[in-house]
């Protein structure tokens, strides 16, 4: 549209001359020429830059939120690759009555026996943590850290531990075996060693 | 009192920020001297220096690389192992198995991206001529910083321990066979020979110190893993910040001096 105005003047020096003695009106033609007039300046360059700037920052921020969580999120490990929480032990009928078995220590399982009951108890000592030894001449569990001793059954009777060895539960699966699911554990002094789940009657 | 001005009055903030905010030109100024890492920028900037078209930004833009690819490369090494049993799977592993896996695919462009954008920084460097005294030290600087970027690249190349890894770094490091003196095909190793002995040949050379041993082995991807996330990098810090400051000390960013 400025084009038009220039060409009604279309010699560049004289026209402000020619043009303006003879009509005075014509001259609101000239403010359309925009050379002048930046984005800001005007009510809809105003706007347009304001929205251009949220949209500019929120997306700036959101993508930094985005990444600070995701980064969070990848040093979270997906796959692991530590033993799985269950474990298969065996045919019932393989345990003998009064034995403690140490086949499975390095799982955090002693698997015992005793009065017709088997049951799983977690190796860790009650104590500190440290793993306590099974010693069948004496017929305890006694910790090499701080000298705790516990019975077959897991109660403490000697040494700084507070409370009794933990048990984990024990179910008999399709196949006949027994799994032990370490995801679940029982404590004697909260009662829940009379819950079915933590021993399997033979 | 507002919460604000609490903050501002209270011991841990001003232990921390020496100077009022940097809205007048006194204290835009102690503010860039008194901060560790704003003071190797120099303090006030020509308006035509830090015109884009002027320096592409191309040496900002190489720096923000390098910052980009030290954070993602600090969080792929908490899964890469650089053994021969897991390097693959692990890069696998970083695509498939980890939650946003694209941060190795950023690694790994933010290096590419980062060797175009030095070059560019150096071409621009040449054609505005600010290599010219008294910037020429600042010039060395800046050509070992881009052979260091190269070697990032070099090394990082190797540790997806692919077939394209390990060849690509099998047929780079031959070059070092050619090492005047220094390897073992190269021009006057012959001459360093004790008595008719050599001392440089493929068990003693450049290449052999590079490798780790005589082939691309897994000596090799331990000796390289080191070299891209612990050698080169600090190195390339130390020089950075050298980098930065004799800007401010050779006359503030190019422009006419």
């Amino acid at each position: 549209m400025s084009d038009a105005a220039n060409a009604a003047t279309p010699a560049p020096t004289p026209a402000p001359a020619a043009a303006a003695p003879p009509t005075g009106p014509p001259k609101p033609a000239m403010p359309a020429k925009p050379q002048a007039a930046k984005a800001g300046d005007t009510r809809r360059g105003f706007f347009g830059s304001i929205t251009a700037a949220a949209i500019g920052w929120w997306s700036f921020w959101a993508s930094m939120a985005a990444m600070t969580l995701g980064t969070t999120r990848f040093l979270f490990y997906n796959v692991l690759a530590e033993p799985p929480n269950k474990v298969k032990i065996g045919d019932p009928r393989s345990y003998e009555d009064g034995k403690v078995t140490e086949v499975f220590k390095d799982r955090q399982i002693w698997v015992v026996r005793n009065q017709g009951k088997i049951y799983a108890l977690n190796t860790m000592c009650t104590h500190l943590g440290c793993t306590p030894n099974w010693l069948e001449a004496d017929k305890k569990f006694k910790c090499p850290c701080h000298g705790s001793g516990f019975y077959i059954t897991g109660i403490n009777f000697e040494g700084p531990a507070p409370r009794p060895l933990e048990r984990w539960a024990i179910e008999l699966s399709e196949d006949g075996q027994l799994v032990v699911d370490k995801s679940r554990k029982f404590q004697y002094e909260m009662g829940q060693w009379e819950s079915k789940d933590c021993y399997f009657e033979v | 009192m507002s919460v604000g001005d609490w903050i501002k009055t209270s011991q841990v903030w001003k232990s921390i920020f020496r100077h009022p905010a940097p809205r007048d030109r006194r204290n835009r100024v102690v503010v860039m001297l008194t901060n560790v890492f704003l003071h190797l920028h120099p303090v006030s900037v020509r308006k035509s220096g830090i015109a884009l078209s002027y320096t592409w930004c191309m040496g900002g833009l190489t720096f923000f690389l390098f910052l980009v690819e030290t954070v993602t490369g600090v969080l792929l090494m908490f899964y890469y192992r650089p053994t021969l049993e897991h390097a693959y799977n692990d890069i696998l592993a970083l695509r498939d198995v980890v939650t946003l896996g694209i941060l190795r695919e950023i690694h790994r462009w933010g290096a590419h991206a980062m060797v175009i954008s030095i070059w560019l920084h150096m071409y621009r460097v040449f054609l505005t001529g600010s290599y010219k005294p008294p910037r020429e030290f600042n010039w060395g600087v800046g050509v070992i910083l881009l052979v260091l970027t190269l070697l990032l690249s070099f090394t990082g190349y190797l540790l997806p321990w692919d077939q394209l890894a390990i060849w690509a770094i099998t047929v780079g490091s031959n070059m070092a066979r050619a090492t005047p003196f220094l390897g073992h095909e190269g021009p006057g190793a012959a001459l360093l020979n004790v008595g008719g002995v050599p001392l440089i040949h493929s068990g003693s050379d450049a290449r052999f110190l590079l490798l780790g041993g005589k082939f691309v082995s897994g000596e090799t991807l331990l000796r390289f893993y080191v070299l891209h996330c612990v050698a080169i990098p600090l190195a390339v810090a130390v020089l950075i910040a050298i980098h930065f400051w004799r800007v401010r000390k050779d006359g503030g960013i190019s422009g006419a001096l």
